[in-house]
């Protein structure tokens, strides 16, 4: 995309006034996207979008200025721009010798998107569509969508750092509307993958219509969900959000250092229950949050959050990392080029526990059953979070009885963390993921096995 | 690249259509300016410049649609020629279509401020610095997580070959401030904020006053008991609030079916007390606009009139679905997608008395200060709405304690009817609906 010696020029001139630390981000993506709706294909849209973040570091100050013009005029104005706003005053001459980091593959890709043919992607939403409406006659209205990218990364610093990769992802979701005579439900499902077109040789489309289908149907029948504080069993891989944002955005240094997180100071302590082992994986070969590098070219790890209820680490990005003199942990990641790197989760999950999951249930006498959660959200500071339960069942005497209509489910992070009293061996990954933060959106996965959580409050109308 | 060189890109664009199809380019070119405060000093200075094309290929009922982050005259090329192609994969929709001019004139808006174009950027960081400086002065509990001030100028050309040549400018710019209020262990967050045309119209005291206010107001919250209450939504609450009710007046969403009041024009929706209008006319408004996403004029349109639902708002689309006109509601979010619908700038009329007169008649009820949660508890379609929240008691006419970790919930059928009173503190909030105090009666409380 940018050639060595250009990269070596435009950084030295980065931080020819002075600067600690300069980098380019560089990125080129193609995508595709496909949406139906009411039963009709109603637009194919292609996308490219290409270019190049400068930042540039002069003590605690960063400058970030970005082109779309990738020229060496281009990237010098936007070098020049991002030195300004981080530093004024007379430099040095500085010589940037870049060292490419080896190649490394995390998920590797046998059918790249852009070499199938438009009219196979299209037909897998025709396809859901037919599937999903032919699961009822209450089924009144299907939307669904398909998206790929495939994009190239390159990125180069001052302290020599100068990787590439190449990031593929595929994606599908369908939505499906159901009517009877209490109004109108829906059911969702998605999938995707940092994987080619291959992803679907492994996943049955049809069947996600259906589970989309069965969703709004099963919740025609729903009653209103319980008000008040109860025992929660969350399915595996459907409450990874969970952890997300019950702890995740607050094991995040750049909160951790603001003293804006409730986790701040707790290395070494008890912070969850022994049961919990939780993890953020950047490695996670063809998990959605899965990244050869992050996007400040640093590798990707397995790193271990909690270990046995201990809060061992924090995610730490480049400059988080300096500053306490440590070494990243390879979770600097940015939406686009358009933006500045942030501490980010890749792939969050807890790791198995013992209990057979039916076992979980029948320990429950009274309480709610989380087949499939929605989005969330966090206050790092208060650590009190919510997230949306989209099927959700009463559990009466041990058995799983009916189906609940939809409501946020609230808690605070320590506490649930605490609260944690089940947990199965039956982990699995959840559905891909967009996490916000700063107006930044990343794709992040998550998982866990079943799990009980001892009380959670659930925000539903019923007495 | 003036808004007059962008709309000649754009006719560059049109003039290649085959016949039999309808061509659309979107043009947009932006800059913003971002500078983050920590600690008095700059954490970061962020100079951001994009455009792109956009181009919407309609032939038979069937549409193509891409787009490029550039304006390079071989990448504008590539999108035409992706858009041709994607026309062969869409299916024909009889009522797919561009707009076309309708005769109803623009109202002119003040859009650009020329003081801010010229800003120097020394003032900017100052007025982040001073922002944080006059925050940590209101109380000794409170620290600064980030303190910002932020501009951003958008230019934009549209033209079709159907009629539609409309360009314009716009240009704003905001600073905000993130609090922390500790006591003891406890940590509570609250934020602050002050938007204008020009940095001549900020509030900067205000804004540091209801961020540490905010904030330090919640330190020792608990949990209240569940129960039925009567809510009362601060108007920032409230503009959220309505956000979501727009997604209910959509005309795609009606044409669709997914709208819960789709059977219901000129039914009562909602208590006789709610007469909303989305009136982008109206220059208090913070989206107030002179062009929808499409190109034809923003202007108002009533949509409940005392609780009976009198319109849905469309664009040209849904608008041709449901045999009526387009009422100017196309929402267009960048050159990287086609229009859909929504509401531009929502109000609802205003009641005569102020927040704490209203709370004066309450007995036991919630003053509801901040949301969370509404992207997933709450489903525009079926209706439920459950949130989690934050405020405080209210008891015997009188706002007391903080409280916590509880949520709201009833539907939103139910809320709308459930309406009791408006107060008449209109806040023209940076949202695409003016915030107001309502209360909402009979709304279950779940917490401990």
């Amino acid at each position: 995309m940018i050639e060595q010696d250009l990269l070596q020029r435009v950084l030295a001139a980065a931080v020819r006034t002075g600067a600690d630390f300069a980098e380019v981000y560089a990125e080129d993506k193609r995508s595709t996207s496909v949406g139906l709706d009411d039963g009709r294909v109603e637009q194919v849209t292609s996308g490219r979008d290409r270019g190049a973040g400068i930042r540039v570091i002069k003590g605690d100050t960063t400058g970030f200025a970005h082109t779309a013009d990738l020229s060496e005029a281009g990237l010098r104005a936007a070098a020049e721009v991002a030195a300004a706003a981080a530093s004024q005053g007379d430099g040095v001459s500085r010589t940037i010798a870049l060292t490419r980091s080896p190649e490394r593959i995390v998920s590797p890709v046998t059918q790249y998107p852009d070499e199938v043919r438009k009219a196979d992607k299209v037909a897998l939403l025709l396809r859901m569509n037919d599937t999903a409406r032919a699961a009822g006659g209450s089924i009144v209205q299907v939307s669904a969508g398909y998206g790929d990218s495939r994009k190239h990364v390159l990125i180069a610093n001052t302290d020599g750092v100068w990787a590439t990769d190449e990031q593929v992802r595929t994606l599908i979701r369908i939505t499906a509307v159901a009517d009877g005579d209490s109004g109108m439900q829906t059911g969702a499902q998605s999938a995707g993958h940092t994987m080619g077109f291959e992803m679907f040789n492994q996943l049955d489309v049809d069947e996600l219509a259906r589970d989309a289908a069965r969703q709004a149907l099963t919740k025609l029948k729903a009653r209103p969900a319980p008000s008040g504080a109860l025992p929660v069993v969350i399915k595996q891989g459907s409450g990874g959000v969970l952890f997300h944002e019950a702890c995740g955005h607050g094991l995040e240094a750049d909160a951790i250092v603001k003293g804006a997180s409730v986790y701040q100071g707790k290395r070494g302590e008890l912070v969850a229950s022994p049961l919990v082992t939780l993890v953020d994986d950047g490695t996670m070969t063809g998990e959605w949050g899965a990244i050869a590098f992050d996007d400040e070219g640093h590798a990707s790890q397995y790193n271990v959050l909690i270990e046995n209820g201990v809060l061992t680490d924090y995610m730490w990005d480049y400059l988080r990392a300096r500053n306490e003199g440590r070494v990243p942990s390879g979770n600097g990641r940015r939406q686009s080029y358009q933006h500045i790197p942030m501490v980010r989760m890749t792939n969050t999950y807890v790791l198995n526990g013992h209990e057979d999951p039916d076992d979980i249930v029948r320990a429950t006498d009274y309480g709610v059953y989380v087949a499939k959660l929605g989005g969330g959200s966090v206050n790092p500071a208060s650590g009190d979070f919510v997230f949306g339960m989209t099927e959700a069942y009463l559990i009466e005497n041990g058995e799983i009885t009916e189906p609940l209509r939809e409501s946020n489910l609230m808690g605070n992070g320590p506490q649930v963390l605490n609260d944690i009293d089940l947990l199965g061996n039956d982990f699995a990954m959840g559905n891909p993921g967009t996490c916000g933060k700063d107006g930044q959106g990343v794709p992040v996965g998550d998982g866990q096995p079943t799990l009980r959580v001892k009380s959670l409050t659930i925000g539903g109308t019923a007495a | 690249m003036s808004t007059d060189e962008l709309l000649a890109l754009a006719d560059r664009v049109v003039v290649q259509a085959k016949p039999g199809e309808q061509v659309e380019a979107f043009v947009s070119r932006d800059i913003e300016t971002e500078v983050r405060v920590y600690e008095g000093e700059v954490e970061h200075f962020v100079s951001a410049q994009s455009e792109g094309i956009g181009i919407r290929i309609i032939r038979d009922g069937c549409t193509g649609f891409a787009y490029a982050g550039t304006l390079d005259p071989s990448a504008i090329a590539d999108v035409l020629a992706e858009a041709r192609d994607n026309v062969e994969f869409g299916t024909r929709d009889e009522w797919a279509g561009l707009a076309e001019p309708d005769g109803v004139d623009v109202v002119a808006q003040e859009l650009w401020n020329e003081t801010l174009a010229s800003f120097p950027t020394d003032r900017k960081i100052e007025f982040a610095k001073e922002l944080e400086r006059m925050t940590l002065a209101v109380d000794s509990r409170i620290r600064v997580d980030e303190s910002s001030y932020a501009d951003g100028a958008v230019e934009s050309a549209v033209a079709t070959n159907t009629g539609i040549r409309r360009s314009g400018r716009e240009n704003g710019c905001y600073v905000s401030v993130g609090t922390l209020a500790t006591e003891g262990d406890e940590i509570q967050s609250g934020f602050g904020f002050s938007v204008g045309r020009s940095p001549e119209e900020f509030d900067i005291a205000k804004a540091a006053r209801e961020a540490s206010d905010r904030a330090t107001r919640l330190l020792g919250a608990t949990q209240p008991a569940s129960r039925r209450v009567t809510v009362v939504l601060d108007p920032y609450v409230t503009a959220m609030f309505l956000a979501v009710i727009s997604s209910t007046l959509n005309g795609e969403a009606v044409a669709k079916g997914r709208s819960l009041f789709k059977d219901r024009l000129g039914d009562q929706v909602a208590n006789p007390l709610v007469t909303l209008v989305d009136d982008p006319t109206n220059p208090l408004a913070y989206t107030a606009t002179d062009l929808d996403g499409e190109g034809l004029a923003a202007r108002r349109n009533s949509l409940i009139d005392a609780g009976v639902l009198q319109a849905f708002v469309h664009n040209s689309y849904s608008a041709r679905r449901a045999g009526a006109r387009s009422t100017g509601n196309a929402v267009r979010g960048g050159f990287k997608g086609t229009p859909g619908v929504g509401c531009l700038a929502l109000q609802l009329q205003p009641g005569t008395r102020d927040q704490a007169t209203l709370i004066a008649d309450i007995d036991d009820g919630v003053l509801v200060q901040s949301v969370q949660g509404l992207h997933s508890g709450v489903n525009s379609i079926s209706g439920d709405f459950s949130v989690g929240a934050s405020g405080f008691l209210i008891n015997n006419g009188t706002v007391g304690a903080p409280i916590r970790e509880f949520t709201i919930a009833s539907t939103l059928q139910r809320m709308l009817l459930d309406v009791a009173e408006i107060g008449n503190d209109v806040d023209w909030l940076p949202m695409s609906a003016a915030g107001v105090t309502i209360a909402i009666r009979d709304v279950t409380l779940s917490g401990a």
